[in-house]
């Protein structure tokens, strides 16, 4: 096991991408920019790696070159945030139905408009429907972990799906945390060579990207839902492997403190560590409260999320996103649907903080807390709450 | 004379037909046939990256397939950009000996409105880019016709289409044609052409020059359009002639930035021979005519004299 030393975590994530020996990556840099994509080019640049890396001129560009060096069998990668991914959604549904396993790191950050370059999860919410697999990492180490173990669990012939790993804008990307690599021979046990199915190759034609009509549309929709659905048994796989390996281990939902809890924060992405901070407090004042932290986002996992939750009387779900005119925080409505087949159902409490960066230290996390025993005594509270905001 | 060229022309080169019968296109489709030719041309190691229109329509209906060579759609704008990402991919294989060293083209391939207009950024990106055994193909049969016949900035000026509808306060398309061929040679790239299918031994000769040239090459490739024209099916082959021997579509390639003319027309034909006949260009008047003859006399002259002066 490598020497635990302190790294910028986009450069992490970089160093992942090198270990896995990618073949392309394709980026722009700029909507708006992290420093992971940079680093790559310095490695391209230096040798250290041996990829082709194309300096697209928009993200458009970016995933449809990744469709295309994907399609040709390259492992591909690339990264990108807020705006980039919106201009790249037009292929994200493209390139998840086309079964393409493509790695990508979304860093976190705002939607304009008003233009914000800060962190919250606006972006990847926006396009939850769009048929990647999705994991939440919480800190630097697992954002590095997380994107060793997308390559493998996306080119898993029984899963052979796009994998976003989405990461906190800035409150990961951009600090310096401490980190530990992992050895070569070990990525190699863990991350076979990329053997696709079908390619594109004079030797052996193919037709990739056939126009459906209603008759065939559904199913193929079908066989894509099944298809991400089935990749959640990998995707155990995958991270138990990875932990016999590195003995860092990963579940698609994790509990913190939740032993006698009668409410339990329940979070995503870097919250995570956050969350930790406040349960302690809470439990050194005598308050019965827990974590729970949401790891794998797509496929959804429903039955880990039953069999935790219903264990407690109170949800306090706090989501860096808002569905605007919806119903409040992308995370807590996928709760509650999950829920909704239970005869006894905990009560929800939604949250809606740290938007655009929007500073969010423990202190508020435990005003919502109060907010809800507080609601909880008049039994009555709003369908969520958009924390700190000023009216 | 020219009507037997045309029937033989298919067995005096490659035989291979890599664009096969019982695609979708309609009757008297230049454009399948543009492409027919191109592929004959391009022979068997290729990639394509096809936008979305007509030819990826009429060509790939799940689950069938007019394609005897790797073939990929993604979508409407990008055809570029995944032609650059299926050249990358090839080309870092190959280095990293996970394929067998081949020269592969990667060829993008679309409509003029996957090229001039919506597809244009990530075009210039692959351009720019000078990515080896790289070659884009537009095929420019001059409006939106998959969609109806809306226009596009290919659209010549004067046509009528659904967008640009003919009326009393307008007279169809009312902008000139964006001169693709000059944005492209402007990217300095090795070579970039203009051809007809209705001239398919100088359009073959140059899809060849196109893969020789190394790349990246650009082909801007004249396909007429009977359903969207409003011309009889049968006379595709003729308009496509008409537009060369009117100076309306001038037959020419730029090898390195050197222009030169490749058809040869030592009279240009007025263009009202080229303009009636075609029911988009119905409603244009004698004025309307005296526009248009004006505007490509100029632009021929342009092309004759860079010609001129690139072939002393």
């Amino acid at each position: 096991m490598g020497k635990r030393i302190g790294m910028e975590v986009s450069l992490m994530v970089s160093e992942a991408v090198k270990l896995a020996d990618v073949d392309v990556i394709a980026a722009y840099p700029i909507t708006p920019q992290t420093h992971i994509v940079e680093h790559l080019s310095e490695l391209v640049a230096d040798g250290h790696l041996n990829a082709e890396y194309i300096c697209v001129e928009s993200e458009h560009s970016a995933m449809s070159a990744c469709a295309g060096s994907s399609a040709a069998g390259a492992r591909t990668y690339t990264a990108t945030s807020s705006q980039g991914l919106q201009l790249m959604s037009e292929l994200l549904y493209v390139v998840s139905a086309m079964r393409m396993p493509i790695v990508m790191t979304v860093v976190n950050r705002t939607l304009s408009a008003p233009l914000s370059i800060w962190n919250d999860q606006s972006d990847i919410m926006a396009n939850r429907d769009c048929g990647w697999i999705m994991i939440f990492a919480e800190n630097g180490q697992e954002s590095f972990d997380q994107t060793l173990c997308a390559f493998r669990i996306a080119e898993d012939r029984r899963v052979l799906l796009p994998v976003a790993v989405n990461m906190d804008g800035f409150i990961l990307s951009h600090v310096i945390e401490p980190y530990q690599t992992v050895e070569e021979e070990i990525v190699e046990k863990f991350l076979p060579p990329f053997d696709p199915l079908y390619t594109l190759h004079p030797d052996r034609p193919v037709t990739m990207g056939a126009f459906a009509m209603p008759e065939l549309f559904a199913e193929t929709k079908m066989a894509h839902e099944i298809a991400i659905r089935d990749s959640y048994a990998v995707i155990r796989e995958v991270w138990d492997h990875w932990g016999e390996l590195t003995g860092r281990r990963y579940e698609p939902v994790e509990e913190y403190m939740t032993e006698g809890a009668d409410t339990v924060f329940v979070t995503i992405g870097s919250y995570g560590e956050l969350g930790m901070d406040v349960v302690d407090r809470l439990r050194a004042a005598g308050k019965k409260v827990g974590l729970v932290k949401i790891r794998l986002f797509r496929p959804f996992p429903y039955r880990d999320i039953l069999n935790s939750l219903t264990k407690f009387e109170n949800l306090l779900i706090v989501d860096r996103a808002l569905s605007v005119g919806g119903v409040g925080g992308p995370l807590a409505s996928e709760i509650k649907t999950a829920l909704y087949r239970l005869e006894k159902r905990p009560n929800v409490f939604s949250f809606i903080a740290g938007l655009s960066g929007r500073d969010v230290p423990p202190e508020k996390f435990i005003e919502m807390y109060e907010e809800a025993m507080e609601g909880l005594k008049k039994n009555q509270w709003d369908e969520f709450t958009m924390v700190g905001v000023r009216q | 004379m020219i009507d037997k060229y045309a029937v033989f022309v298919p067995n005096l080169t490659n035989r291979a037909e890599n664009f096969t019968s019982g695609h979708r296109a309609c009757q008297g489709c230049a454009e399948a046939l543009a492409v027919r030719h191109v592929l004959k041309a391009l022979g068997h190691d290729i990639v394509i990256s096809n936008a979305t229109g007509c030819m990826e329509i009429v060509s790939s209906p799940l689950p069938l397939t007019a394609w005897n060579v790797p073939w990929i759609h993604v979508t409407f704008e990008n055809a570029g950009a995944v032609a650059s990402g299926v050249a990358a991919g090839l080309k870092v294989l190959m280095r990293k000996g996970k394929i067998p060293e081949k020269r592969i083209v990667s060829v993008g391939m679309g409509g003029d409105g996957a090229t001039t207009d919506i597809g244009l950024q990530a075009l210039s990106g692959a351009l720019e880019r000078m990515h080896k055994d790289f070659l884009y193909v537009c095929f420019d049969n001059e409006a939106y016709m998959n969609t109806g016949i809306q226009r596009s900035s290919s659209t010549p000026y004067g046509a009528a289409t659904t967008t640009s509808p003919a009326g009393k306060d307008s007279i169809g398309q009312h902008t000139w044609k964006k001169n693709m061929a000059a944005i492209a040679v402007a990217h300095d790239i090795p070579y970039v052409a203009t051809a007809c299918s209705s001239y398919p031994f100088d359009l073959q000769a140059k899809v060849i020059k196109a893969v020789e040239s190394g790349g990246p090459a650009y082909l801007h490739v004249l396909s007429v359009c009977p359903t969207g024209w409003r011309i009889p099916s049968h006379l595709a082959i003729k308009y496509g002639r008409l537009a060369v021997e009117t100076g309306v579509f001038p037959l020419y390639e730029v090898q390195d930035g050197k222009y030169r003319m490749t058809a040869d027309i030592p009279k240009l034909r007025p263009v009202r021979d080229y303009l009636s006949g075609q029911g988009r260009f119905r409603h244009l008047t004698d004025t309307d005519i005296d526009i248009i003859q004006k505007r490509v006399t100029k632009e021929y002259d342009k092309l004759i004299s860079l010609h001129k002066s690139n072939n002393g």
